[in-house]
Parts: C-alpha cells; structure tokens; sequence
C-alpha cells in the first residue's frame, strides 16, 4: 500500500479587488458643534487637521449596519452573491462585542453563512491587513472570493471632550470583494508593527478596570461612592480613545513614508505609475507632509476624503477610494498605493489595480 | 561641527520653510508656541528637519522640554559634540 498524500489546492497566479462599496452615516458633525464641546475654533481645527465635518452614525446605527450597506454595494458592483463569499473578513475597533464577531453576523446578512468569518484588530491598518488576507486566500486557492470591510462606530469610543483625538474621529464604512484575475491586481503587502509604541494611541483603560469599577459600584451601592477610588483617566467608566499626537504624526509621516517607499518597490513601480494616493484619513497634514517625502508627480490623485469624512480609522481607504472612483471614473484600472497605519501601532501597504 | 550661531541660523531657515516666518524672528530667548505661534505637529517637522540637518537624534521625549529656541539650540550643540 502506498502512502497516502494529502490533495492541495493548485494555486492562483493573480488577484484583484472587482467591486467596492461605501456608507457614510447621515448625521453631519462641524467643527462648530465639536467647539460646543473643546475651547477650539473652525478655523484652528482646519488649519491644524484639514477636517470641516464628520459623518457620524445616530444611536440605531450599528456598525454591523454600515458594513452591511457598504458591503452590499461592493457584492453587486463585482456582482458577486453571498453563496460565492469563500470568506469574509471585517476590520474594526468599534464593534461593542469582544466575541462573537462582526464577521459572522454580516456573513449572515449578506447571504454567505457558512463562510469563513473573522475580525481583523489592526486598527487604521486593518483594511490593508484584510486586503493582504483575501489576497492569500483568493491566490492560495482557499476561496475564490473574499469580502474585506472597515467599519467603525467611533463615535461610541470617544469622549467628545478630550482633544488629543475625538475631535478628528468619524464613523463609516468601505467594503470591497477580492477575487481571482487574468492580470496581477494586489501587490505584496509592506506590513508590521511596533508594540514598543503600544500606549502612544490606546484607550485609557481596559475592560478588566470597567469590572473592577463595576463591581466596587455595585457593592457600594452607587458609582459615585466608590469613583474616586479609580485612578484610571479622568474616573470616567467607559474606556475612550487617546493619542500623542505629536509622536503619532512624527512616526506617520517620516517612519510610514519609508513604508509608502518600500511598498512601491516591492511592486515593481516608480512614484510616476500611479494613478493615485490613497493613504489612511488620518489628518490632512499627514497625508500634505507624505506626498512631499514620496516625491509625488502631480499626476497622482491623491485622496482627500478627510475634510469631509474625519478619520474613519478602518474604514478611511475603501471610502476615500470610494469616492475617488466616484469622482474620477477614469481612474477605474489604475494603479494605487495604499497605507494604513495606527494604535498597535501597525502599518500596512500595497499597490492595488482600481476597480 | 556648527557653532551655536550656525545652528540658530539653520533652525531659523527651517522654521522660516515650515511656517513662513521671518528668519530673523527667531532668536534665542523666543518661545516656539507663545511667541512664534509653532504648534505642536510644526514641531515635530522643525525637529525631524533639523535632526536631518545638524546630524543629530531628537527623541519625542526630548521635544517637549525644547520650549525656546534657545533650548533648541543648546540641545543640538550638545548632541554634536
């Protein structure tokens, strides 16, 4: 009797992103209403971050819901159905449950239960982080199609009145399908991490504190009787998001233009064969400083959705992307450099077809 | 090596390129934020410029304790030496 041998998947050659989908929350936040909340003024907030509104989501809206939504849209542009969904992948720090999964519930909605489903936590980074994901499972034969979605409610993760970083926040989503194509569509992805940066943005505190509070109230019988034995930030019970905001723009520009750098080598290409820029929604000054340090032809597009979006965190490129091809149809087939980058602190990058 | 003159006179060329002053508005004794109105991510492109400059290495740490020009300058020549 011969051994036996294990049958594998014959492998892709090549990849693509077919069809991409966005939602962006109807409720409109200006820098007027953000000074109801922080000592700032419209224009410090424009000059300092490029930002004139935010989308955010209204109290029904759940993150779930705007991943459905963009979701849905980028299914019928690659004119995919759920049954086809060889796995789908959601990126996002706002989903309000730590188990089960954003994935599972919106592989269910779209139609694609039993898929594989799973949550990336990357952060600003997560959207490349699942695009490099799907990529491998699309060429290693594992699925032949993926759903990639950011989506954030962050406006459930922000204290409003704190201004290392709400202020810049937004909610959203962009969602994308990755499948099989006759030319190369994703580059290798430049991607890593940097834990010995971990607390630089992070928020101020953990669930385990939250119990702990939760329980000393309880027993106590109120949760101001035992408040002021809580020495997290600021005694307030639900953790929020902070940032240093000086380190974060020193490392996202000179240490993640070297990674923009490095992702366009690893593709093969020069700065002059994009069609455009689609780096994280971080702040305006970032992305100005990063097309100074890439040495940007003036025919790159480079995407600006920030001014009217906030930072979406996860969800920032595929809307931002969204809305170039919305814009720009004739960008559809080029090329564009992404990079995502964030609290981990992670970074990703990688040069895709447009679809 | 530069010497304390040079290196003001860089850094006021570098903060004249990131904020459109006037070099000779900066001196010495000049606060970045009260008097030159620098806010803190200007900062950081003044400090990632001048590191790249002079040759030094300028920690996040080490930033905010630059508070006037003057700080800036002394920090750099002590880092050359």
């Amino acid at each position: 009797m011969s051994t036996p041998v294990i049958q594998q998947t014959p492998l892709r050659d090549f990849s693509r992103v077919l069809g991409i989908g966005a939602y962006r929350p109807d409720v409109i936040v200006t820098n007027d209403d953000v000074c109801q909340w922080i000592d700032s003024s419209d224009e410090w907030i424009r000059q300092r971050t490029g930002i004139v509104t935010r989308h955010r989501a209204n109290a029904n809206t759940s993150v779930l819901d705007m991943a459905e939504g963009a979701a849905k849209e980028a299914m019928a542009q690659a004119g995919i159905t759920g049954d086809q969904l060889g796995a789908v992948i959601v990126s996002t720090v706002s989903h309000p449950y730590a188990t089960p999964s954003a994935a599972a519930a919106l592989a269910d909605r779209v139609g694609a239960t039993p898929a594989p489903a799973f949550d990336i936590s990357a952060a600003c980074a997560g959207y490349c982080y699942g695009i490099a994901q799907a990529d491998a499972l699309v060429r290693s034969g594992t699925a032949d199609y993926v759903l990639v979605v950011g989506a954030e409610k962050l406006s459930d993760v922000i204290d409003n009145t704190e201004r290392t970083i709400s202020f810049l926040l937004g909610d959203g989503a962009g969602a994308v399908v990755v499948g099989p194509s006759d030319i190369p569509g994703i580059s290798k992805p430049v991607w890593g991490s940097d834990g010995s940066k971990w607390d630089t943005i992070s928020m101020t505190h953990s669930l385990n504190s939250v119990r702990e509070l939760s329980l000393a109230a309880e027993a106590a019988g109120s949760l101001s009787a035992v408040s002021d034995t809580f020495d997290e930030k600021d005694t307030k019970l639900w953790p929020t998001l902070r940032q240093d905001g000086p380190s974060v723009f020193r490392w996202a520009v000179w240490e993640m233009a070297k990674v923009a750098k490095q992702a366009l080598a690893a593709a093969g290409l020069q700065p002059e064969d994009l069609a455009a820029f689609v780096p994280h929604q971080a702040n305006m000054r970032i992305i100005d400083e990063m097309v100074k340090q890439l040495k940007l032809p003036e025919s790159v597009v480079v995407a600006r959705d920030i001014a009217d979006a906030g930072n979406t965190s996860a969800a920032s490129i595929p809307l931002a992307t969204h809305r170039l091809l919305q814009e720009n149809p004739a960008l559809s087939g080029g090329l564009a450099l992404q990079i995502g980058f964030g609290a981990g602190l992670v970074f990703g990058a990688q040069v895709i077809v447009l679809p | 090596m530069a010497s304390n003159e040079e290196i003001l006179a860089g850094l006021a060329e570098i903060v004249n390129e990131e904020t459109g002053l006037a070099p000779e508005a900066v001196e010495m004794d000049k606060s970045f934020t009260d008097d030159l109105d620098i806010d803190s991510i200007s900062m950081m492109t003044i400090v990632v410029n001048a590191e790249e400059k002079f040759g030094v290495r300028i920690p996040d740490e080490e930033v905010k304790n630059l508070k006037t020009v003057g700080d800036a300058v002394n920090f750099i020549v002590n880092a050359q030496a």
